[in-house]
Formats: C-alpha cells, structure tokens, sequence
C-alpha cells in the first residue's frame, strides 16, 4: 500500500462492531461446547503450573488453544470478515510450534513454587483470561454468546498465556512475541470500534512485560556479583 | 445515472452471517424499487462483493444496476485473476466500471483495465482515491490517460476537490463518483445534533443526510455519490436527495459554511 502513513487507523477497520459481535455470537454457537474445554484446559494449566516438572504439559495444553484460535477461530470464521485475519492464523499457528518446540520438545518452560510476585501476578493473569476476562463482555451490555473464552478466541488465551509466561522460572524471550503483538493488533481493532474493552490486552501487555523485566533483576544481580 | 448510488465499505462486510445477508439484500431492493442503478465495492471491502453477489441473486440480477467494482492489488501479474474472482463474487457476466483502489499499482492495472475496454469485457475505467490521499497523482492520470471515472472523497467539509480535480474532470468529460459523503459516519452523527437549518426545506430535505447528500450532487462535476447503509430506511432517505430542487452556487456556499460551523 502507497503512502501508508496518510492513512488514519480508521481506513483499516472492515466491518461493524455489530458484525464484529455476531461474528463472535456465530462462533461460539458453531463451536460449543469447546468453551467448556477451553475453561478445563485453562484450569489443569492452573492447577500444573505449581508443579516443577509440569512444563512440556503445560506448552502442549497452551500449544493446542493456539492452534485451536489459528484454524476454528482466525482461519474459518474471522477471515470472512477481515482478510488479514490469514496472517493472524499464521502467527497463531507460529506461536504454537513454537510452544511446541521450545515448551514441550526442548522443555525450556520450567516452573517451580509460585512464591515470587512475578508468579504470583502470572497466576492472576491466568485466572483473569480464563475466568473473568470472558464475563467482560456483560459489563459491555453483551451476552455471554458474545463473548470471549480462553482457548477459543484470541484474547483471553494471549492473557492466559502471558500469565503462564510470567509464572514460568524460564520462559524463552521468543514465546513473548506473538502474544505481545497480537496485544497491540487487539488493541488497535478495538479501539478503532470504540470498545472499552481496548483497554484490557494493552494493559495486561504492559503489566506482563513489567513483571518479566522486574523479575529478571535479581538473577541478574546475583550474576553480576 | 441516478445521483445517489449505494456504497458497500464496511456495511456489506458481514461474512457468511445469513441474517445480515438477508437485512443486505433488503437494502439493496429498496434502493433499486427508489430508483437505483450504480452499487460500488472492491475486494479491499472484506466479504461485501459475495455479499452483494449473494443479494442480487435473490433480487434476480435487476437489469437497471450498474456493477462498479475495483482492482486492488500490488501485484500488477495478479490483477486479471482478481478481476475474475471479483465478478464471480458478483455473479454477473462483466463489470460496467472497474476502478484502481487508491492508486495502488496504477501504473500496471490502468493498462490492464483499458485492454478490457477495448476488447468489450469492461464498459468504462477509472481510478479511486479517498480522505484527500494523492490528489496529485490524480490530477496527472486525469490528464494523461484516457480514463472515464474518478471517484474521490467530498462533503462540505471535505472540498480540497472542488479547486481542481472537479474543474479538471468537467473539462475532460471525466464522470466523478464521491464517496465517503458522510465522512463514515462521523459528519452525520456531528450535524445530527442540531436541527435542519432553514434552507433544508428550501431544497426539499426532510433530515441532514439529505442535506449533505444534495450539496454533493449538486456540484455540477459530480456524477453519482455512493453513500452506505445497513438500513432500509436510510436508504430511502438518501434516495430522496436524488430528486426535488437543488441548491444554486450561493446556496451550496451558505450550506458548506453553516455544516462547518457546526
């Protein structure tokens, strides 16, 4: 596209926020009830995240909700709206081989007691995408058809997992991208249909980013000393 | 041609939702029972060319439309492939206008589309721009090339056109198709607020999307505004601006200065 920048970010938004909504309400009718399994898989995840050697479950679980959003969510249903939806699949699919690879394959997602603020703030995260963050939508004058589930659709699985990121020990730096990315692409599509809900991923973006760094800090300074 | 043609930008793009596919075709049948003819999309607009294709089906493809589409694609080797699955899209056997979306890769898709002109697979070409974006460009391939559209942003707030790229299409014989006359949505929602100033009745307006509409097609340059809605009931109100008394030069002057004020 020519002369990009005359563009306001307005010129990028497709469709309605009407459409937008039901697309959602369809979707959720289409694929129930795997909400229910996305709640499941986001409490096991809960649940094994205080164990040491949980890690390769917990990236496999993560792993298979990405999928999930690349293929039922972006590809068949968001795509028939909103062509850029295709590269959302892909960076969705990306996000999880990469969980794959790094988490379940290679188990570089290790987690331990979660004693420290970082792990504790990474478990309210969780909590948040997989509990509270689909009952927003009422708070919005939605219904719970047209909402958001962890596992399901795209936002509530990024908290979830940048929960999980944060209450890892190690989570490699290369796991962060596409959740943090799609933080801003949410945020600018939801803003763009003036929902309060734009608010919510940039948020929990920046509370995840400021967790990962400040708990960084210490391991740092003991290696530096 | 009817002045008031039917937009598709954002309201058409409503997947395969059969509900809003039907509320889209009753649309459309209210504007051909006004009167209609011209119905604009592109492929940038999402699923609005299957969803138009999916209404004029159910209207029996009306003889009076007038199929305006666009090429949009930075790959010039994959226009003609776009402009395939765009008229299938629609279901009609061949476009009455195809339009090079925002200038993109004008250079390779004019060529293109004057070679289906030619060949009788096209009845007329030209290009696209909106919000004001590239007007010099615009006024050099209005110049330069033997183009019979050009289709831009204009209301009475939006009127950088009016200095030259309206003067410049009269002198040509170029048609002019204005789109974004509401400037989506947001110059309508701002004068709803106040009410209808006096010479609304003067010219036969009965709301503000008359009001703005009128002042548009009353431009002696403009051809055909093509404003979208999702309502039946919007749609027949801005049919309305296609007929009754127009505003003359000073009128059009009170209207643009009375919109900007408010």
């Amino acid at each position: 596209m020519t002369e990009w920048w005359t563009y306001r970010l307005s010129s990028f938004l497709l469709f309605s926020p009407r459409t937008y909504f039901r697309l959602h309400e369809l979707y959720n009718v289409e694929v129930w009830p795997v909400q229910l399994a996305g709640l499941v898989i986001g409490a096991v995840i809960m649940a094994m995240a205080f164990r040491a050697h949980s890690g390769r479950a917990v990236a496999g679980l993560l792993a298979v909700t990405w999928l999930f959003v690349a293929f039922a969510y972006h590809l068949r249903r968001y795509a028939t709206i909103n062509w850029a939806a295709t590269y959302f699949a892909a960076a969705f699919a990306v996000q999880a081989i990469l969980l794959l690879w790094t988490g379940t394959v290679r188990h570089r997602l290790v987690f331990a007691s979660p004693g420290r603020a970082r792990q504790r703030i990474g478990f309210l995260l969780l909590l948040f995408g997989v509990f509270v963050q689909p009952a927003v939508a009422l708070l919005a004058g939605r219904s719970l058809l047209q909402s958001e589930y962890f596992g399901v659709a795209p936002d509530p699985t990024v908290t979830g997992t940048l929960g999980v990121l944060l209450l890892a020990n190690r989570s490699p730096w290369k796991l962060w991208i596409v959740p943090l990315l799609w933080c801003g692409v949410s945020a600018a599509f939801q803003s763009m249909m003036q929902s309060p809900e734009a608010l919510i991923l940039p948020v929990v973006g920046v509370i995840a980013v400021a967790c990962a760094i400040a708990g960084r800090r210490p391991a740092e300074h003991a290696r530096a000393t | 041609m009817p002045v008031v043609g039917l937009g598709t930008w954002i309201t058409f793009n409503v997947g395969d939702d059969r509900v809003a596919r039907d509320a889209c075709t009753d649309v459309m049948r209210a504007f051909f029972d006004e009167g209609g003819r011209v119905i604009d999309s592109s492929p940038m607009y999402g699923s609005s060319q299957e969803v138009v294709g999916y209404g004029l089906a159910r209207l029996g493809m009306p003889k009076a439309l007038f199929a305006a589409d666009k090429v949009w694609i930075a790959s010039a080797s994959r226009g003609s492939a776009q402009v395939e699955e765009s008229r299938r899209h629609w279901g009609i056997s061949r476009f009455d206008l195809l339009q090079v979306h925002n200038l993109l890769s004008w250079q390779e898709h004019l060529p293109m589309l004057l070679a289906m002109k030619s060949a009788g697979r096209l009845r007329y070409v030209g290009i696209t721009t909106s919000e004001g974006r590239r007007h010099r460009d615009v006024e050099a391939i209005m110049r330069t090339r033997p183009i019979d559209f050009v289709q831009v942003t204009y209301n009475p707030i939006d009127r950088d056109v009016e200095a030259r790229i309206l003067p410049l299409a009269r002198e040509r014989g170029i048609a002019v198709i204005v789109n974004r006359p509401f400037q989506q949505g947001a110059l309508i929602d701002s004068v709803m607020r106040h009410p209808l100033p006096g010479w609304a009745a003067e010219i036969g307006c009965t709301n503000w999307a008359q009001a703005l509409l009128k002042y548009i097609v009353s431009h002696p340059a403009v051809t055909c505004v093509i404003p979208a809605t999702t309502r039946v009931a919007h749609v027949r109100e801005n049919m309305g601006a296609a007929s009754g008394p127009m505003p003359d030069e000073a009128l059009r002057g009170r209207m643009a200065a009375d919109v900007a004020r408010l």
